[in-house]
């Protein structure tokens, strides 16, 4: 019974071990042995459901694995795996920001997300001590939070030589809304709106992945309509922000017509979604049990049509920018993200799969009906601007072939079912392919389908420390590009 | 090159014509004709708010046909438009944005979180919007507000306050 449940659990969701460990250091070696057969880490949190725990997920080819650490009253600790996972540095020192609870052996002391301005919480330190570089010549150059532009807020400390970069650091946490302390004990409809706030670039990407933890969690199953119309948003949502990247690649590196078109091209789809599915950046389309709304077949068509439009503008785009000389000298060679970094790291994502790394969800771990119509990934091995460029122009391609198809075979029927009852404590987690990279959500429901606590993570948390890895040795007049390249969230992050 | 300039005499003007302005845009409180320079700050915006802003800053708003232009320097600046629900981490900043642009100035909170909070109103580790700042902000609402009402807001700010200011000819 059981064996035939987990059958069907696998067609709709990717699959997902978890593990408990019952001390700290059966987490260490479970972690271990995680990292010796090449595990990838992905995301490290604290809940106190269903009971005191750190959660770490690691992804390897069987899929999704979820390791936990108890942590006990009296010594709140938890054992750090920062030596064997780099990236588990900042999400550890998080968790010491909310809970108090400290990593042991984890060297980095500082706060992360907190800054010493909260009501109620361990105090940060107000002035953040970022490593100096000190030698003849050297100079500084502290940005932000608030940045020359419409960009999100953030800080990075540059120690400079003459133009070239030696250091970088990061300061983030600027856009913390408390996200996760807003969306306990709420109902499943409020928490699947806020989701889609958490970045609001990827609201259909953070909709369905939590979509997918409750469905999981509750064993509902949507409908394959329903199924099939989340990918065709999802794809929709990665064309306009590849769009919006490659024109602004473009404007960042001097040559404004991108921006121009590959705006105007944006826009254009933005309108369309606007018209067929009420929101330009379809917030509120995926929700639990399925879709809000159903679209006619005319909206079908000037779905349909869009693709046609893209593929034959894009396909002249994508030749201007590869023939101009300007654009190709300033993309090629800047930004190296070293595949051995990359991979080491197990990055994903447009940066990740531009520095070789054959990673990509809706290909390794595919769920309905990513299963069902495939999608190859973008691959490209030199790791600069140029690389992470043309790894947006073969997605777009891509998404739009693929879009082609799932429009044209789109079954019939309803797009909801209501999410089933919940009898006691149930976690599910959920794992979407963003435009950035993978979104994963946990989430944990009381009895009455009550949210009791839920997390989410962003790609940016493996981006930004590789940008950090990036930066020295180029100019400081190509971190813009190098960081539009990258276009990490600095809300999906803070949280 | 040719394809260059092929593609944009195809392209043509991308520029749509102005639309009326709507009605519950805040009424005109600036004391500025044909010319606005704005500094926005992202006061922890989920960044829809901004992409909305990006839009409105493309040809087919081309807000820049009113006077209305984005700057880098507070110190350039009119108005400062403010995103996201003034996180703790970011009050400093804006009040230091603020105190750094010459008089007169005003401020204008845009969308929902700006204008009281949005989804995330009441969390402890937000304002609630830009009104505990700065009380009495003018709002534009929306989740997010599209570049159409962003435009014609922004349009109806520009307008002089009352007759005395001279109308450049
Ligand atoms: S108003 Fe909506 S779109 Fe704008 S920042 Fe807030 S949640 Fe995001």
């Amino acid at each position: 019974m059981t064996e035939e449940k987990n059958m069907q659990d696998d067609l709709f969701f990717p699959p997902v071990r978890t593990t408990s460990a019952t001390s700290g250091s059966e987490y260490l070696s479970e972690a271990t042995s995680m990292k010796n057969l090449g595990g990838r880490f992905l995301a490290l949190w604290s809940t106190d459901h269903p009971g005191r725990f750190v959660c770490a997920a690691f992804s390897d080819a069987e899929g999704l694995r979820i390791l936990r650490a108890p942590v006990a009253e009296t010594s709140r600790t938890f054992p750090s795996i920062t030596h064997l996972f780099p990236l588990a540095s900042r999400p550890e020192r998080t968790v010491r920001d909310f809970t108090g609870w400290t990593p042991e052996g984890l060297a980095d002391t500082r706060p992360w997300l907190d800054h010493g301005f909260w009501k109620n919480a361990p105090a940060g330190e107000r002035d953040y001590p970022f490593v100096r570089v000190e030698g003849e010549g050297v100079h500084e150059i502290p940005v932000g939070p608030v940045h020359a532009g419409i960009i999100e807020p953030g800080h990075f400390r540059f120690q400079v030589v003459g133009e070239k970069v030696l250091r970088m650091e990061e300061r983030l946490g600027y856009t913390h809304k408390g996200i996760r302390a807003l969306l306990r004990n709420r109902p499943v409809e409020d928490v699947a709106r806020l989701s889609g706030r958490v970045s609001g670039d990827s609201a259909v990407a953070y909709q369905w992945a939590l979509a997918q933890a409750m469905e999981r969690a509750t064993r509902t199953f949507p409908p394959e309509r329903a199924l099939y119309l989340r990918a065709v948003l999802l794809e929709r949502e990665r064309i306009a922000n590849h769009l919006g990247d490659l024109g602004a690649l473009g404007n960042d590196a001097g040559f404004g017509f991108g921006l121009v078109q590959f705006g105007r091209l944006k826009e254009d789809l933005l309108r369309n979604n606007d018209r067929v599915f009420a929101h330009r950046y379809l917030m509120d389309m995926v929700v639990p049990g399925g879709l809000r709304e159903n679209p006619g077949k005319e909206d079908i068509s000037i779905l349909l049509e869009d693709v046609r439009r893209l593929q034959r503008d894009v396909q002249l785009l994508k030749i201007i920018y590869d023939e101009h000389g300007g654009l190709q000298d300033r993309f090629s060679g800047t930004g190296v993200l070293d595949p051995m970094l990359a991979g080491d790291w197990g990055l994903g994502g447009v940066v990740g799969r531009a520095s070789g790394q054959m990673l990509d969800l809706r290909h390794d771990h595919p769920a309905w009906p990513y299963n069902r119509e495939r999608i190859p990934v973008a691959l490209s091995r030199r790791g600069d601007v140029g690389a992470r460029v043309q790894v947006r122009f073969q997605e777009i391609r891509h998404s739009l072939a693929f879009l082609h198809t799932v429009l044209t075979l789109l079954p019939e029927g309803p797009v909801r079912t209501p999410l089933r009852e919940c009898g006691s404590l149930a976690e599910g987690t959920g794992r979407i392919e963003g435009f950035r990279g993978e979104v994963l959500v946990w989430v944990c429901l009381e009895k009455g389908n009550i949210v009791a606590d839920a997390y989410f993570h962003d790609p940016s948390w493996h981006l930004w420390p590789a940008l950090e890895r990036v930066v020295p040795g180029n100019l400081v007049a190509d971190f813009p590009l190098i960081n539009k390249s990258f276009n990490p969230s600095y809300s999906g992050h803070d949280l | 090159m040719y394809r260059i300039i092929l593609k944009i005499l195809k392209t043509g003007l991308l520029t749509e014509p102005l639309s009326v302005t709507s009605p519950e845009s805040p009424a005109p409180f600036l004391p500025v004709a044909k010319s606005l320079s704005i500094r926005h700050v992202d006061a922890g915006s989920c960044n829809a708010c901004e992409l909305e802003l990006h839009a409105l800053s493309g040809s087919y708003y081309a807000p820049e046909r009113q006077g209305i232009r984005f700057v880098s320097s507070p110190r350039h600046a009119d108005l400062l438009l403010v995103t996201g629900p003034v996180t703790c981490h970011m009050e400093q900043a804006l009040k230091d944005t603020h105190d750094a642009m010459a008089f007169p100035k005003a401020v204008l909170a845009v969308g929902d979180c700006a204008c009281n909070g949005g989804v995330f109103r009441g969390s402890p580790a937000v304002r609630n919007g830009v009104d505990a700042i700065f009380p009495g902000t003018a709002k534009i609402p929306g989740c997010p507000p599209s570049p159409n009402i962003l435009l014609s807001a922004l349009r109806g700010l520009s307008r002089p306050v009352s007759g005395d200011l001279p109308a450049s000819s």
